[in-house]
């Protein structure tokens, strides 16, 4: 709620001290949207608003910024306006245009934009905070998010919060910590809430017949000079025809017990025949049996889908912390008393080198 | 060429511990409980380590915020082969990054390190900030949650991959630099007995945050700490055609 920040004692605690106790809280909530509606506050913010800064790859938001979004919307805040940072970012700019809800779509292009390099984009965030002053600036915490946000809360002297899984309210968010084996309740005292948000706790906004004014930035002045100090040189990313691992709705995950980056084969094999993307666990990834893109996990990727197939993965902390939202969790393991057991509600105890080319040829020959 | 490395570790709740809730839900139980070395920060030390094993920088300084017994941290670095350490003591508790970059900022101004490494995340907070800040606070280059580290002799440029969403990515930045590090970067040595005994006479240096000027009360506070909803263990089947049949029922494929 409204709190000291406005320059003086709020309404709320004005009422509460001259009322009687039934009386108070029904009055102070009619009270604060009068607030809302009336009062200017003595600082120069506005009331609640948000920036929500984009990721996407040039073609379309993540996912993650979508789910982001609604974050931003869960703020119940004046407005939320969204920024596009990239070299050609028209088509990103309408999908953004679209979402119900979004007000302006700032877009800004640069080549020095391109690659997303966190301390280029830094300064047009800083930018825009100081011109439009949101009470509110958010991100996807995924890896564009975690590395770009920090900088920009230390740029504006605040604390930033990292992968919220719920809005409490304008000052108050929810955030695991542990590996997820413990949900703290955080209360920012900050006047500017920096915030990256879990893509898997929040629904995709949806893109339909928003209609925001898109508003065209000058890039930030000295990108020429930082680029001296810091250039992008090259990029090895994995190009996949299978669903992308944070958004799809069955993944199929596999562990060290695949012993091999030709046995990880089966893995493939079980996830095309599902029409799922493909994880892994840190184990597998450290091992070399498939791509770093793959981990799922506390420091690799949060996955949260309809079906999450556990092979040969035994249950790690660590692990589970990346996928123990998933809707339906099967595991199928040698161990029986492997700890993955724990959390899955279907467990076959069994050797996958067997099971899972069954499982695969079964659901195939359903199919046909 | 030599270079300063200044190499920051958190002493965390040992990553093998199933933490538990206070009951008072104050936060998470600590006491009794096995404490180590961040992970990420194992890494950390281990990277500066090997950049003066091989000649590249003249000397590792090791820093850590937090209680007293921060320093039985700090010795595991000086035995993993860091030549000196600053603590920087305070007993107030969930100190943000911001205030541990601030610190750090003022631990810069009069060490002048060429390159700061952090771990990439903390594993009891898992904020993954404090780099980053760090970086911003100094207009430093940053390189994060990297995989490979590149840096040659009389260079004043380092090359670094990262882990990115979709794979792999190569910067290179200029020093001074902010790099943060990840599991995959090295293989942490372990601290050998000799070197453990002979960690015991480097020197820690203590400091406070008001020493430099820094006030760490943390502005995003902690109101409770709960437990996540919980998951119990489902059934076991037999064999895929019971599998096949579950999921059939349930609709799942």
């Amino acid at each position: 709620g409204i709190n000291a920040e406005y320059g003086g004692p709020s309404v709320r605690t004005m009422i509460s001290t001259r009322l009687a106790p039934s009386l108070r809280s029904s009055v102070a909530v009619q009270s604060q949207s009068f607030l809302y509606r009336s009062q200017r506050p003595l600082s120069s913010h506005r009331f609640l608003s948000s920036l929500v800064v984009a990721e996407h790859d040039h073609k379309s938001l993540t996912g993650g910024t979508l789910a982001t979004l609604t974050a931003a919307f869960a703020l119940k805040g004046e407005a939320v306006d969204v920024l596009v940072l990239g070299k050609d970012v028209q088509s990103v700019a309408a999908q953004a245009q679209k979402v119900n809800g979004v007000k302006r779509v700032f877009v800004s292009s640069s080549p020095h934009y391109e690659q997303f390099v966190a301390d280029l984009l830094t300064p047009s965030i800083v930018q825009l905070q100081n011109q439009e002053k949101y009470t509110h600036i958010l991100a996807p915490a995924s890896n564009f998010g975690k590395n770009l946000f920090p900088r920009v809360a230390a740029l504006l002297d605040v604390s930033a919060i990292s992968d919220i899984v719920q809005v409490v309210d304008g000052s108050q968010f929810k955030r695991p910590i542990y590996a997820g084996n413990a949900i703290a309740t955080v209360k920012s005292l900050d006047p500017i809430k920096v915030i990256t948000v879990r893509g898997t706790s929040f629904d995709k906004a949806p893109v339909s017949n928003g209609s925001a004014e898109i508003v065209n930035l000058q890039p930030a002045s000295g990108l020429d000079e930082l680029s001296g100090k810091i250039t992008w040189v090259s990029k090895e990313v994995t190009k996949s025809e299978r669903p992308e691992l944070t958004s799809a709705n069955i993944v199929v995950s596999g562990g060290r017990a695949l012993k091999s980056a030709e046995n990880f084969k089966i893995i493939y094999d079980l996830a095309d025949q599902l029409k799922a993307a493909v994880g892994a666990s840190r184990a597998a990834v450290d091992a070399g049996y498939c791509s770093n893109d793959l981990q799922v996990g506390q420091t690799g990727k949060i996955v949260a889908p309809q079906l999450y197939f556990a092979i040969g993965i035994s249950g790690a902390i660590q692990h589970l912390a990346g996928m123990k939202d998933s809707k339906v969790i099967v595991a199928i393991n040698k161990a029986e008393d492997a700890p993955i057991f724990q959390v899955a509600d279907y467990g076959l105890v069994g050797d996958l080198f067997n099971v899972v080319p069954e499982l695969k040829e079964k659901l195939a020959s359903k199919k046909a | 060429m030599s270079l300063k490395v200044l190499v920051t570790c958190k002493r965390v709740v040992d990553y093998a511990v199933k933490v538990r809730v206070k009951p008072d839900k104050s936060g998470v139980v600590t006491e009794n409980v096995k404490m180590s070395m961040n992970p990420f920060d194992e890494n950390a030390v281990e990277e500066a380590v090997k950049l003066r094993e091989g000649g590249i920088a003249k000397e590792v300084v090791a820093f850590s915020l937090g209680p007293k017994g921060n320093q039985d941290t700090l010795r595991t670095a000086l035995a993993m082969g860091a030549d000196r350490a600053i603590h920087v003591e305070t007993d107030v508790q969930n100190v943000q990054p911001l205030a541990v970059a601030k610190c750090l900022k003022k631990i810069v101004e009069t060490e002048k390190p060429d390159v700061v490494i952090l771990g990439k995340q903390a594993i009891d907070d898992d904020s993954a900030q404090t780099g980053q800040i760090l970086s911003a606070l100094l207009g430093w280059p940053q390189i994060t949650f990297l995989s490979a580290l590149e840096l040659k002799k009389d260079s004043n440029k380092v090359k670094g991959v990262r882990e990115i969403d979709g794979g792999l990515e190569t910067l290179e930045a200029s020093l001074p630099v902010v790099l943060t590090c990840d599991l995959r970067l090295n293989v942490p040595r372990y601290a050998t007995l000799p070197n453990i005994m002979k960690a015991k006479k480097k020197p820690i240096d203590v400091k406070t945050p008001a020493d430099l000027g820094v006030d760490v009360d943390p502005k995003l506070q902690v109101l409770s700490v709960e437990e996540p909803p919980s998951r119990q263990a489902g059934k076991k089947v037999e064999n895929v055609d019971q599998l096949i049949a579950e999921l059939q029922k349930i609709g799942a494929i």
